[in-house]
């Protein structure tokens, strides 16, 4: 069908024989497999490497988040099976006679927190469909630096590897939590066995650098890609707007990651060469005043952590924004609604992320003043946040949806989305937050924004673009047996956090709150406590949600149902290109003559009009969709 | 396949891809240093009085270094006008001695300015025996002046072993200038030319002392600032002056005879990155030097 779409984008199907890679606009000779796949400059199989790295690894933080659970349900009991397992790999210093210790409790929390975000959801949502999608949206042949891009995932990899390491050496992996908040990270595993490099936190560090560089070089590469190789008449106002989505978070990447990086080296000074940027003078630990210098700040690390942190938000929800806005304008067979206002807010809620980070420490008594300012500017950042969720609810009226996978994922988004968006407000009040600080609420909070938010526009967008990576979809009736139960989990997991936050059941308790009054209060018929155990079984009812979805994705790359180039019948870029596309990836250079989203135009045969389908003499501008009720 | 705008500049944003890269590159180690800048400024207003040195590094040095990197902008410029106009040998010149400007500075940051802080020592007295040490620190005078007092006496530790001798029970030092005549202000610092330690011998009790070390990152805030950010400033010196080797050494004639406007636009972004490390020292030489 989409031959018919474009005169100028018109390519044959047999070009793309199974052994693709090697395509018509590039070089013909094979290249061998390790230059292919392993260490490839090709922009699409690093996003398909990224991709595949970032969802092991969130399935991995989701594993230590699973091996959490059974010790808040059940603290102090002998975990079955796995215990015993995790004890004879990391030794009883972890696991003793199969009852977790406080130590490997922390270290599971931090590296949970580190590993889902900078392991799993910026190298997938950011990485992967960014350097997959953004170029072939633009109409570009590649990224342009792409031996750079190359480099970004290498960089990636090893941080990634040295993170996984550092559960291995004496003392375990970092368990400062993921925020790393000194004087406590500074000090951390500095016992009688101390090693200078070779223990949790240093490590921590070091592959922090790493994933840092990681993506700096993707962000170089991403907004340059978007300014300098855009097709001809692609112009700013064309891009669809998940373009712009990840051009914004390239830049809060650009950003913000560097003061986080100088704050890293500041915390390895102190670890390795014995400074105090963050000791404070007169520092005590086990009753004995510690060798250092001080005049150092804790306080200055938070600043720095959070001037990253809060950008990171922003990092993480972004991005799935845009895969959420492709999906519902192509299943809604209706333009977005208030394209322009979208785009503007996005620009808004870059800028002001860089103004908000402080309300994460409304607790360190940094003076009224400054959380006068901070409170006012979070206030303020809502209102984007807003326009872009009204816009999207909008953009369903009307429209003749059809409920694909990917929509499913997509609008569930949007409600899941909005409960995070909205119970963030009280945490926004440095008044109400003086109660809710580091509860369960906080916890309930940002995993509404980012589990069943970010990861569902993450699969959404998996569904949606598989068949561009494969040639093949994957299977709708699994898709939807990993859908439902992953939407009754995520919230039977986390509705009930919010209560057990405001029964005050603090986020770091190792016993789940067992030996605390405040959780032995009662709401909806269980203690705060008790409601440990429902959240655990549907956590790890959950797990066994996404076999579907494994099963699904690596049994449909060769047995999936063949599609054509554009099964979904989409307007932008990247569906007038093969399926999967070669090296170079168009078969001529693409030119486009249209707005992103002109679903179901008047008067036409089709209801999608490609981006490169040239505008007719006497057509109409398509209208701007209203909200009125006659139609 | 070729990525275009890798030489020539794309029409309607007027910029080839690695200058919008460098620029973009830059703006990140703006971030970088402004991270460790604002380390700088929270460390120095939240220490306690007299806790924040003045006048410890060498600002003659100091000064000479400026100079060889603000000509090493200058020369850099210079190269790359000079492969503008297809000058290839005077290419070679300039960016000779831009490297060689470089290795200088390095040599006189890694080579002269560290060690020299390496021999310096500094024992902090504790504020009960703070009396004891007046003659030597003259903190009645600036008490009157209305400045903050000393609580640290400096200079070159005459009995090394004292550090690691438990036996030995006070740190003999050959006293900086400002400790043998306190409340004269013409030995205060900081002083323009540096001024050696004195022959004259301060002994202090090390029941006395909070806290003495040599001259290290450990020492202070202070030299954990100075050590840290002219460290990463000079990896950043090192950087430039290797990627400025790779362009002068054979591999850069090799693209000139291919393609010399490459050649010319690579020198570009390599300034461009060089100029802002050049900017980086301007920021350190005043706040760790003069200020």
């Amino acid at each position: 069908m989409d031959a018919s779409s474009s005169v100028s984008t018109q390519h044959h199907h047999d070009a793309h024989s199974p052994a693709h890679g090697s395509g018509a606009a590039g070089d013909h000779h094979e290249l061998p497999f390790w230059r292919k796949y392993i260490i490839s400059t090709d922009h699409k199989v690093i996003g398909i490497q990224y991709g595949i790295s970032g969802l092991i690894f969130l399935f991995f933080g989701f594993c230590l988040m699973m091996l959490m659970r059974w010790q808040l349900a059940f603290p102090g009991q002998r975990l079955p099976i796995v215990g015993k397992m995790i004890e004879n790999v990391l030794g009883p210093g972890a696991m003793a006679n199969g009852v977790m210790t406080p130590e490997f409790y922390n270290s599971l929390g931090a590296m949970h927190g580190t590993i889902m975000i900078f392991l799993g959801i910026v190298p997938v949502a950011f990485a992967a469909f960014g350097n997959f999608v953004v170029p072939l949206q633009i109409g570009a042949p590649d990224m342009t630096f792409p031996k750079i891009n190359m480099a970004s995932y290498q960089a990636f990899f090893v941080g990634g590897l040295i993170m996984l390491l550092s559960f291995f050496v004496p003392g375990g992996a970092a368990k400062g939590g993921w925020t790393s908040y000194t004087p406590l990270s500074d000090i951390a595993d500095k016992g009688p066995t101390y090693h200078l490099i070779f223990n949790g936190q240093t490590l921590w560090l070091i592959a922090f650098i790493l994933l840092i560089t990681s993506s700096l070089l993707g962000a170089v590469n991403f907004i340059a890609t978007i300014i300098q190789l855009r097709a001809k008449g692609m112009t700013w106002m064309r891009l669809p707007f998940f373009v712009w989505a990840q051009f914004v978070t390239a830049f809060l990447l650009l950003l913000a990651f560097p003061p986080l990086e100088s704050a890293i080296v500041m915390q390895l000074m102190d670890r390795v060469a014995g400074t105090s940027f963050f000791l404070p003078s007169g520092l005590v630990v086990n009753g004995a005043a510690v060798s250092i210098s001080g005049g150092g700040s804790p306080l200055l690390w938070q600043h720095l952590f959070w001037f990253l942190g809060h950008p990171e938000v922003y990092v993480l929800i972004l991005p799935g924004m845009g895969i959420v806005a492709e999906i519902l304008a192509n299943n809604t067979r209706k333009p977005l609604w208030g394209y322009k206002s979208l785009v503007l807010s996005v620009l808004v809620l870059g800028f002001l992320s860089f103004i908000v980070w402080a309300h994460h420490m409304w607790l360190t008594g940094m003076g009224t003043a400054v959380s006068a300012f901070f409170q006012t500017t979070t206030m303020i950042i809502s209102i984007p946040s807003v326009i872009i969720l009204s816009a999207f609810f909008i953009s369903l009226w009307g429209g003749s949806i059809r409920f694909t996978v990917p929509m499913l994922f997509a609008t569930a988004f949007l409600p899941m989305f909005g409960i995070g968006g909205l119970t963030g407000i009280p945490l926004a009040f440095n008044t109400a937050d003086l109660y809710l600080h580091d509860t369960y609420y906080v916890i309930a909070h940002f995993h509404y924004i980012v589990a069943p938010g970010t990861i569902f526009a993450l699969f959404g967008g998996i569904y949606y673009w598989f068949p561009k990576a494969t040639g093949r979809k994957m299977s709708d009736f699994w898709g939807k047996v990993h859908f439902w139960p992953s939407l009754i989990c995520m919230n039977a997991i986390f509705l009930p956090m919010f209560l057990q936050g405001m029964l005050g059941m603090h986020r770091r308790w190792y016993d789940g709150g067992q030996g605390w009054n405040l959780a032995a209060e009662k709401v909806w018929g269980l203690s705060g406590f008790h409601w440990n155990t429902p959240i655990s079984i549907a956590a790890w009812v959950m797990g066994l949600a996404q076999i579907p979805f494994i099963i699904n994705f690596f049994w449909s790359i060769r047995h999936g149902e063949k599609v054509d180039d554009n099964p979904w019948e989409a307007t932008t870029l990247e569906w007038t290109a093969p399926s999967p596309p070669p090296h170079g990836n168009f078969v001529a250079a693409p030119v486009v003559y249209r707005g992103p989203y002109e679903y179901s135009l008047p008067g036409r045969a089709k209801d999608y009009t490609m981006q490169t389908e040239p505008v007719q003499p006497n057509e109409r501008k398509a209208p701007e969709p209203t909200m009125s009720l006659g139609h | 396949m070729e990525i275009p705008y890798t030489v020539t500049a794309r029409p309607d944003t007027g910029l080839w891809n690695a200058k919008i890269g460098i620029w973009l590159f830059l703006a990140s180690e703006v971030m970088l240093f402004g991270g460790l800048f604002s380390a700088y400024i929270f460390l120095r207003l939240d220490a306690e009085p007299g806790y924040w040195p003045h006048g410890l590094l060498n600002v003659p040095v100091g000064t000479f270094n400026t100079a060889i990197l603000i000509a090493s902008s200058v020369t850099v410029v210079l190269a790359w006008a000079a492969l503008k106009m297809r000058q290839f040998a005077r290419y070679k010149i300039y960016m000779g001695i831009t490297i060689l400007c470089g290795v200088i500075f390095l040599v006189v940051k890694l080579g002269y300015e560290w060690p020299q802080k390496y021999v310096h020592f500094g024992a902090y007295i504790k504020s009960s025996a703070l009396e004891k040490y007046e003659p030597l620190l003259g903190n009645k005078h600036l008490l009157a002046e209305g400045l903050p007092p000393r609580v640290e006496i400096t200079g070159h530790l005459h009995n090394h072993e004292a550090l690691h001798d438990p036996k030995i029970k006070e740190y003999e030092i050959a006293l900086d200038p400002v400790y043998t005549d306190p409340t004269n202000p013409k030995m205060d610092r900081p002083h323009f030319l540096y001024v050696p330690p004195t022959e004259k011998i301060g002994v202090v009790q090390k029941a006395d002392v909070e806290r003495a070390t040599m001259f290290l990152p450990t020492h202070n805030t202070y030299f954990a600032t100075y050590f840290t950010i002219t460290g990463l400033h000079g990896l950043h010196v090192l950087a430039g002056v290797l990627v400025f080797t790779y362009f002068w050494l054979p591999v850069g004639s090799k693209l000139y005879r291919e393609n010399p406007e490459h050649l010319a636009n690579r020198v570009e972004v390599a300034g461009l990155f060089w100029h802002f490390v050049d900017l980086v020292w301007i920021f350190v030489f005043p706040l760790f030097y003069l200020l």
